[in-house]
C-alpha cells in the first residue's frame, strides 16, 4: 500500500538503526505517548534491535486504556436501556467496568454494536427513529473532530434521537503531569503524529521549554518511529532540546484548522479523570453548551454508583513511565488479557497486553 | 439480510404456498412434510434420502474418521457464498485433516421462525452443489424451527464420516524439530469476505470466500507423499495463529515463522490496515496448515503450486526446540516479536 | 490512538456544498466512503490519511519521500557502506 509499505521497508530499517547505534554514546529514555507507536514498536520487534543504552518506556496514549471506570459504567448503563443503542469503536468492548464490560453486556441481551465511524451511528439513527442512538465517543485529540462532526451532521439533519457520551481525552495535560511527576525518568518524547496532525505543533514548545525536553512528532511506521528516535536521540546526544516534525507528510505546524474549528465548535475542555492516573485538570473534551440536546449525559439520568479501580493494579505507573509491566507482581498471574486487574492489559496497545502479546520471554 | 447481497436463484423454486418458514413448519406434520418432501428431498435425492428413514444405513470397513461441527455465521449470505456451502465444505475439510476423505453426511437446520423460503432454498441448492463438488451424500439429517428471536436466521450442524487414506499417518505427536510449515494458501480472505458485510464495518471489495473442500487435495497430497505429511489443520475461526499456537502447545515444541512469506492478497492488507486487524488472527475456510517432512518441503510445495492448483501456497516456518510452546515471529522489519493466543474475537479499533 | 491510514481518493460521490463532501477512497483496492469536511483541498487522486471514515489530512507528497534520502543527507549510508567493506 503507498505511503505505508514504504515505511515497512527492511534495508530503510537497518540503516537507520546502523546510525542509532553509531550515535548512543549515553543511556537514554524515551517515551512515546500513543498506543498506536507503541502497537507498531512491540509488533515490530523494534525495542530488541535498538541499542541497550536506549530505553523505550510506553506511555498513556492509549484512549481505550484511560477511560475510566465510571464513563464505562456509565456506557453499560445506557446499553442496558431498552431503548437505545450504543454504538461503539470495537476496542472499547472489553474493557471491564467495575463489574461488567460493554462486550459482557452485549451478551446479555443490550443492543451494542460495533461501527468503524461516528458517522455510521449518525446514520442508524435516521434508519431508526424510534430508537436513541448514543455513541461512546472515545478517543485523543485525533477522533475528536469526527465525533463532533457526527454531532454537527445530527444537528444539521435535526435528529432528536442521536447523541454522544463523551470521552476524550488531551495529550499535552498528559504530558506535563509525566514530566512534572517527582519521579519522572523521561528525557525526550516521540509525540503522536495523528493527534498533532489535528492540533499542530504549538502546544509542545512550552512543554519542550520547561522541562528541557525533546519532542519529535512521530508516525507510526517502522521507519518513521526510527527516524523520530535517531532525531530525538540526536538532540539528546548534543544536550538540545526543541521540538521537531518526523511526520511532516500528515503534520502541518498549525495542524488542520478546519478540525480544530470543529472540536470547538461542539466541545469545551474541561477536567478529566485518567483511569490509573487520577485527575488532570483541563485535560479533556466534554459536549458544550451550544450542543447540549446531543450530551448524552444531559440527555439522560444515568444512574451509578462511583466505582474504584482494583487496588492491586499498578496501572498509574505503568502508563507514566514510572514502572515496566514486568515489575508489576500481576503480570502474567493474576493479570492477564482474559482477566485484566486493569486498563493497559486490556486493549491490545495497552503497555502490559502489548507485552504479553509480542514481547519474547 | 444485507441489502448487497441478492439471493439468486440459480435453480427455479417450485411453487410454495408459503413464503416464510413457520413454528408448523418444525411440528413434524403436513406443512413440514411438505418442506421436506418438495425443498430438502427434491433438491437431495439419493438413495438414503428416498427411504425417508429415520437414518441411514451404511456399509463401512475399515479405519474411519468421524467429525461433526455447527455452523453460526452472519450474515447467511455474503461475498462468494452462503452457510449452506460453508456447512458442507466445512465438515468435509476437518475430515481431510484427519487424512479421511469424506463419503457421507448428516445435515440438521435449527430454522429461526421468518426466514425466507427463497432464502432457504438458496442454500440448500448451495448445499447440494458443494455436496457434488466435494463427492460426498447427505444421507440423513433433521429440521427444527425455533420462536423468533430464539435462533439468527439459520444454525446448521453436519456430521460427516469417510475412510481414512491408507498412507495418512497424521498426529500432532509425529511433530518434530526441523519440520517446516507450510500454509496452502492466501490467508483472511474468508473474515475479511464477512466484515466487508457486515453492518457498521461495511466496505466495498471483490475479495470473496475461499470456502471450498480440501478433499481431493489432500488425498492426492497423501498419495503422493504420504507419511513425510505430520499434521494437517485448517485454520478457520482464530485463523492461522490460532493453529500454529495450538500445535505448539500440544507438542511442547516452537515455532518459527517468518511474516514475509506468509501470502496475503493486498484488499484484504488493506482491510485490515482499515479496521486495525491482524490477518494471523482472522478466519479461513478453505485454507489449511500443513506440518511436513523437511526433506520433501520444496516437493510438497511444488506440488501444491502446480498440481493442487494453490498458486499461493509458501513455505512459511519451521518446528524449533527455542521457545517451546510458543511461536514466534520474524516481522517484515527484521524484529521478532511473540505470536500469541488472542483472549476472544479480534475486534476492529480505532487505535 | 489514532489509527489513520493513506488512501487514494478514487471518485467523489456526494458534494453538498463546496465544504461537505464524501468521497469513495480505496485502501489497497478496497472501498469505504469517507468524509472529506476536514480535507477542502484533498481530490480525485489524492492520497489522504484517514481515521474513522474521516480524511484529516492530505498526505504531502513531497514530505513523504524526503524520508529515503534523511540518512543520506546526513552524509552516512556512504559511510557504512564504506564501514561494512572493510
Amino acid at each position: 500500500m503507498k505511503y505505508l509499505s514504504e515505511y515497512r521497508d527492511p534495508d530503510l530499517v537497518e540503516n537507520f538503526l546502523k546510525k542509532i547505534h553509531k550515535i548512543t554514546t549515553q543511556p537514554w529514555t524515551l517515551m512515546e505517548i500513543c498506543g498506536g507507536q507503541t502497537h507498531s514498536l512491540v509488533k515490530n520487534g523494534i525495542p530488541a534491535l535498538l541499542p541497550d543504552k536506549i530505553t523505550l518506556v510506553h506511555g498513556p496514549g492509549c484512549p481505550v486504556c484511560v477511560t475510566s471506570i465510571g464513563i464505562i459504567d456509565e456506557a453499560i448503563y445506557l446499553a442496558g436501556q431498552p431503548d437505545i443503542i450504543l454504538c461503539s469503536f470495537g476496542d472499547m468492548l472489553r474493557v471491564p467496568g467495575s463489574h461488567k464490560s460493554l462486550l459482557e453486556v452485549k451478551a446479555q441481551g443490550a443492543d451494542v454494536r460495533i461501527l468503524y465511524s461516528p458517522l455510521e451511528a449518525v446514520k442508524l439513527a435516521k434508519e431508526n427513529p424510534d430508537k436513541q442512538v448514543v455513541f461512546f465517543a472515545v478517543g485523543f485529540e485525533t477522533t475528536a473532530p469526527a465525533n463532533a462532526l457526527s454531532v454537527v451532521v445530527a444537528a444539521q439533519s435535526q435528529l432528536e434521537n442521536y447523541s454522544i457520551l463523551a470521552s476524550h481525552v488531551l495529550v499535552p495535560p498528559a504530558m506535563e503531569a509525566i514530566l512534572s511527576d517527582e519521579n519522572n525518568t523521561i528525557d525526550a518524547f516521540l509525540a503522536a503524529g495523528h493527534v498533532c496532525t489535528i492540533m499542530g505543533l504549538d502546544e509542545y514548545y512550552p512543554i519542550s521549554q520547561k522541562y528541557k525536553c525533546p519532542v519529535v512528532v512521530t508516525g507510526f511506521e517502522p521507519v518513521d518511529l526510527l527516524q523520530g528516535i535517531l532525531m530525538a536521540v540526536t538532540q539528546l546526544e548534543k544536550g538540545e532540546y526543541k521540538v521537531e516534525n518526523q511526520y511532516a507528510r500528515s503534520v502541518l505546524p498549525e495542524g488542520n484548522l478546519i478540525a480544530q474549528q470543529t472540536i470547538h465548535q461542539v466541545f469545551e475542555v474541561n477536567d478529566r479523570v485518567w483511569r490509573g492516573i487520577g485527575k488532570i485538570p483541563q485535560s479533556g473534551y466534554d459536549v458544550n453548551n451550544a450542543f447540549k440536546k446531543y450530551n448524552a449525559r444531559l440527555k439522560f439520568n444515568i444512574d451509578i454508583t462511583p466505582a474504584e479501580e482494583n487496588k492491586e493494579c499498578i496501572s498509574g505507573d505503568i502508563m507514566k513511565g514510572l514502572k515496566k509491566p514486568k515489575e508489576c507482581p500481576n503480570f502474567r498471574t493474576k493479570c492477564k488479557p482474559e482477566h485484566p486487574l486493569g486498563a493497559p492489559m486490556v486493549s491490545s496497545e495497552g503497555a502490559c497486553a502489548a507485552y504479553y502479546h509480542y514481547a519474547e520471554n | 439480510m444485507n441489502n448487497k447481497i441478492k439471493v439468486e436463484l440459480q435453480c427455479p423454486m417450485p411453487k410454495f404456498d408459503f413464503d416464510v418458514i413457520t413454528m408448523g413448519h418444525g411440528s413434524g406434520g403436513l406443512l413440514t412434510h411438505r418442506l421436506l418432501k418438495c425443498g430438502v428431498f427434491d433438491i437431495l435425492k439419493n438413495e438414503w434420502l428416498d427411504q425417508q428413514h429415520d437414518g441411514a444405513i451404511l456399509h463401512m470397513n475399515g479405519k474411519i474418521a468421524f467429525s461433526s461441527d455447527s455452523y453460526v455465521v452472519s450474515p447467511i449470505f455474503f461475498p462468494g457464498g452462503n452457510i449452506g456451502d460453508l456447512a458442507i465444505n466445512g465438515t468435509v475439510n476437518d475430515l481431510a485433516m484427519c487424512g479421511a476423505n469424506a463419503e457421507y453426511l448428516s445435515l440438521s437446520f435449527i430454522i429461526e421462525e421468518g426466514l425466507l423460503m427463497e432464502e432457504l432454498w438458496q442454500i440448500l441448492l448451495t448445499i447440494k452443489k458443494a455436496a457434488d463438488k466435494a463427492g460426498i451424500v447427505v444421507v440423513t439429517g433433521d429440521t427444527k424451527v425455533v420462536e423468533k428471536g430464539k435462533g439468527d436466521k439459520i444454525f446448521i450442524n453436519t456430521s460427516g464420516i469417510g475412510h481414512i487414506h491408507s498412507k495418512a499417518n497424521i498426529h500432532h505427536n509425529r511433530i518434530q524439530e526441523g519440520d517446516v510449515v507450510l500454509v496452502s494458501g492466501k490467508i483472511a480472505s474468508h473474515g475479511i469476505a464477512i466484515m466487508s458485510v457486515r453492518e457498521g464495518l461495511e466496505f466495498e471489495t471483490t475479495i470473496v470466500t475461499d470456502s471450498k473442500p480440501l478433499n481431493h487435495m489432500v488425498m492426492s497430497l497423501l498419495d503422493e507423499f504420504g507419511e513425510n505429511i505430520k499434521f494437517f489443520r485448517d485454520a478457520t475461526r482464530g485463523g492461522v495463529a490460532s493453529v500454529m499456537n495450538e500445535v505448539a502447545e500440544i507438542t511442547s515444541l516452537g515455532i518459527f515463522i517468518r511474516q514475509d512469506q506468509i501470502p496475503v492478497d493486498p484488499q484484504v492488507e488493506g482491510a485490515c490496515e482499515m479496521l486495525g486487524l491482524d490477518p494471523l488472527y482472522v478466519a479461513n475456510e478453505g485454507v489449511f496448515i500443513t506440518i511436513v517432512n523437511q526433506s520433501c518441503k520444496e516437493n510438497i510445495l511444488k506440488y501444491l503450486r502446480i498440481t493442487a492448483h494453490c498458486p499461493d501456497a509458501a513455505i512459511i516456518g519451521e518446528i524449533t526446540f527455542d521457545n517451546p510452546g510458543t511461536v514466534s515471529m520474524k516481522s517484515r522489519v527484521g524484529g521478532t516479536r511473540k505470536v500469541n493466543y488472542l483472549p476472544g474475537e479480534q475486534l476492529p479499533r480505532i487505535c | 490512538m489514532c489509527l489513520a491510514i493513506p488512501g487514494k481518493i478514487i471518485e467523489i460521490t456526494s458534494q453538498f456544498d463546496e465544504t461537505f463532501r464524501t468521497a469513495k477512497v480505496s485502501f489497497g483496492g478496497i472501498l469505504k466512503d469517507i468524509n472529506l469536511y476536514m480535507t477542502p483541498d484533498a481530490h480525485v487522486g489524492d492520497f489522504v490519511l484517514v481515521h474513522v471514515g474521516v480524511a484529516i489530512s492530505k498526505v504531502d507528497e513531497d514530505e513523504a519521500t524526503k524520508i529515503f534520502s534523511y540518512l543520506k543527507e546526513m552524509g552516512e549510508v556512504e559511510e557504512l557502506e564504506q564501514s561494512n567493506e572493510e
